[in-house]
């Protein structure tokens, strides 16, 4: 595998909307490469942008006759050149639910299903897809990730499409369809043994080692910018104004915390208007660390060990969760937890009623909606819009032997009969206990 | 009683450029000032204005993260090892 010349700083072209990174923490700044701490106090680095340029760039026309893609954004977004790597990512349905709504008793219910993203179905396309993309621009020739398994499947995906060396590392003990859904697309698979928070400090040290782009590492401020399309494809989807709440997973916390940047961004620049937005977060309650900083009023996270099937989301040390609870207390908002019985309701519920599966990520997710419903949090009348950011066909062992079985039947008339009467009864004595 | 150290990029300006060092402490906070003893400035960078490890890095004795053992009072022995590692990464 080819050493990357990683320490190239790509100019910007001429008008391009964002000029340097900068700490979220100390303010220092620092040069487009590829760097995710300060050298000073070791905060975050985010990408800086020009707002004023954006201002001139952008209107909702200039958006609204782009890509059918994230890459009708790509003025928002950290990548330098015209030469991105579009897969199709991004512009997924907005579906305005009706049987989940009116089974929680809410009026304005939206579902953003990203479960159905493209390729790799998770909204990790979204990130890895601004990250290889700037990747490629910063010399890169091999790519890498610590991953909870989408992002794995998406990385390695994305990589291929773009001719990149990729490697990636999870923890072992993954769910079967995630591994696989990563090996098909023939990078090298480190599979850990060990947690997430484990794999993610490995490769901590590999990415000081190696001239790797790793797109949650040392990429990791051009790679969370992508989160922030669920917020402009929203924004525009609900006819280009904001949600009252937004309820999402919290696993690191930058998928929550972008999805609010993605919202102030374009109230900055004038797309739309203001408006106060509730930030409401979802956690499994076997790897809650922000929930409980949350709830004690903590401004630091106490690191958990997980144990959880919420896989995908079951980061004990998350990066960004102290600006998670931070945005959830200014927005109005909660983090809550539910457990691993509720996460698979929450899967069957959704599915149910709105034909979407979704992983366990999207079962906490609405599992914590019909919480917080049930506890006077959510306004039936706000406009609430709840982000399903992957697919439950990767994950079926979370499901398997909660979903009942086929009827298996010879092929004649009267075996048919005999089955859909049985099965019928047992519907209604179902309903009959529902009822008592 | 030496503790090997692993340093991250972004402190190995102040230990010539060196991503391993061998340092002495019974405990964590000994370990620091036994750091900045060998590499003038770097406690700075370890430790907010408040002598404490920085929020934004993590230090793990023997791949556990010291937030599970003893805080910065977690006792070393001869041989252990000593990862300074950056929080912000992964997600």
């Amino acid at each position: 595998m080819t050493q990357a010349t990683h320490n190239h700083t790509t100019t910007p072209t001429t008008g391009a909307t964002f000029d340097k990174l900068k700490c979220k923490e100390c303010g220092a700044e620092y040069a487009l490469e590829a760097k995710h701490v300060c050298e000073v106090c070791f905060g975050p680095l985010e990408v800086h942008y020009n707002y004023d340029n954006l201002r001139k760039l952008v209107t909702r026309e200039t958006i609204e006759a782009g890509p059918n893609s994230i890459w009708r954004y790509r003025h928002f977004l950290p990548v330098a050149t015209d030469n991105v790597i579009d897969v199709g990512t991004g512009m997924t349905p907005l579906v305005k639910s009706e049987r989940l709504a009116r089974r929680l008793g809410l009026k304005n219910l939206y579902i953003k299903n990203d479960a159905v993203n493209m390729p790799t179905l998770s909204f990790k396309d979204r990130v890895v897809s601004v990250a290889l993309s700037r990747a490629r621009e910063l010399g890169f020739s091999t790519v890498s990730c610590a991953s909870t398994g989408n992002l794995a499947n998406s990385t390695a995906a994305i990589a291929a499409k773009a001719g990149l060396d990729c490697c990636v590392f999870i923890p072992s003990d993954l769910e079967a369809g995630k591994v696989l859904g990563t090996l098909i697309y023939n990078p090298i698979l480190m599979a850990v043994r060990g947690n997430y928070d484990q794999v993610n400090r490995l490769c901590s040290e590999v990415a000081n080692t190696y001239g790797w782009g790793f797109v949650n590492i040392n990429l990791r401020p051009y790679y969370s910018e992508g989160s922030k399309t669920l917020g402009f494809e929203v924004a525009e989807q609900l006819g280009w104004r904001l949600p009252d709440h937004v309820v999402a997973p919290i696993a690191s916390g930058s998928l929550y915390t972008k999805i609010h940047k993605g919202f102030q961004e374009f109230v900055k620049v004038g797309l739309v208007e203001d408006k106060p937005v509730r930030f409401s977060g979802a956690q499994a309650e076997g790897c809650s660390p922000v929930a409980h900083a949350f709830k004690e009023d903590r401004d630091f996270i106490t690191p958990v060990k997980p144990n959880t099937i919420a896989k995908s989301i079951a980061i004990g040390n998350p990066a960004d969760g102290v600006y998670a609870v931070e945005l959830a207390k200014k927005s109005g908002g909660h983090v809550e937890s539910v457990n691993d019985a509720e996460i698979i309701e929450g899967i069957k519920l959704l599915a149910e009623t709105e034909g979407i599966f979704t992983e366990t990520a999207g079962g906490t997710t609405i599992a914590v909606l019909k919480k917080l419903v049930e506890a006077g949090k959510i306004d039936p009348d706000e406009t609430t819009v709840v982000y399903i950011t992957g697919n439950g066909l990767k994950t079926q062992e979370a499901v398997q032997g909660y979903v009942g079985e086929p009827l298996t039947i010879d092929p004649k008339l009267d075996s048919f009969e005999v089955a859909i009467e049985r099965a019928r009864t047992l519907d209604r004595l179902e309903w009959q206990q529902v009822l008592v | 009683m030496a503790v090997k150290v692993l340093i991250p990029t972004p402190l190995q300006k102040f230990t010539d450029n060196q991503a391993t060092l061998e340092c002495e402490g019974t405990n964590i906070m000994e370990l620091i000032d036994s750091l900045e003893a060998n590499c003038p400035g770097i406690k700075k960078s370890l430790c907010d204005d408040e002598g404490k490890p920085r929020r934004f890095l993590n230090f793990y004795v023997n791949s556990e993260d010291i937030r599970f053992l003893d805080g910065t009072n977690t006792a070393l022995a001869d041989g252990d090892e000593v990862s300074i590692v950056p929080a912000v990464a992964g997600g």
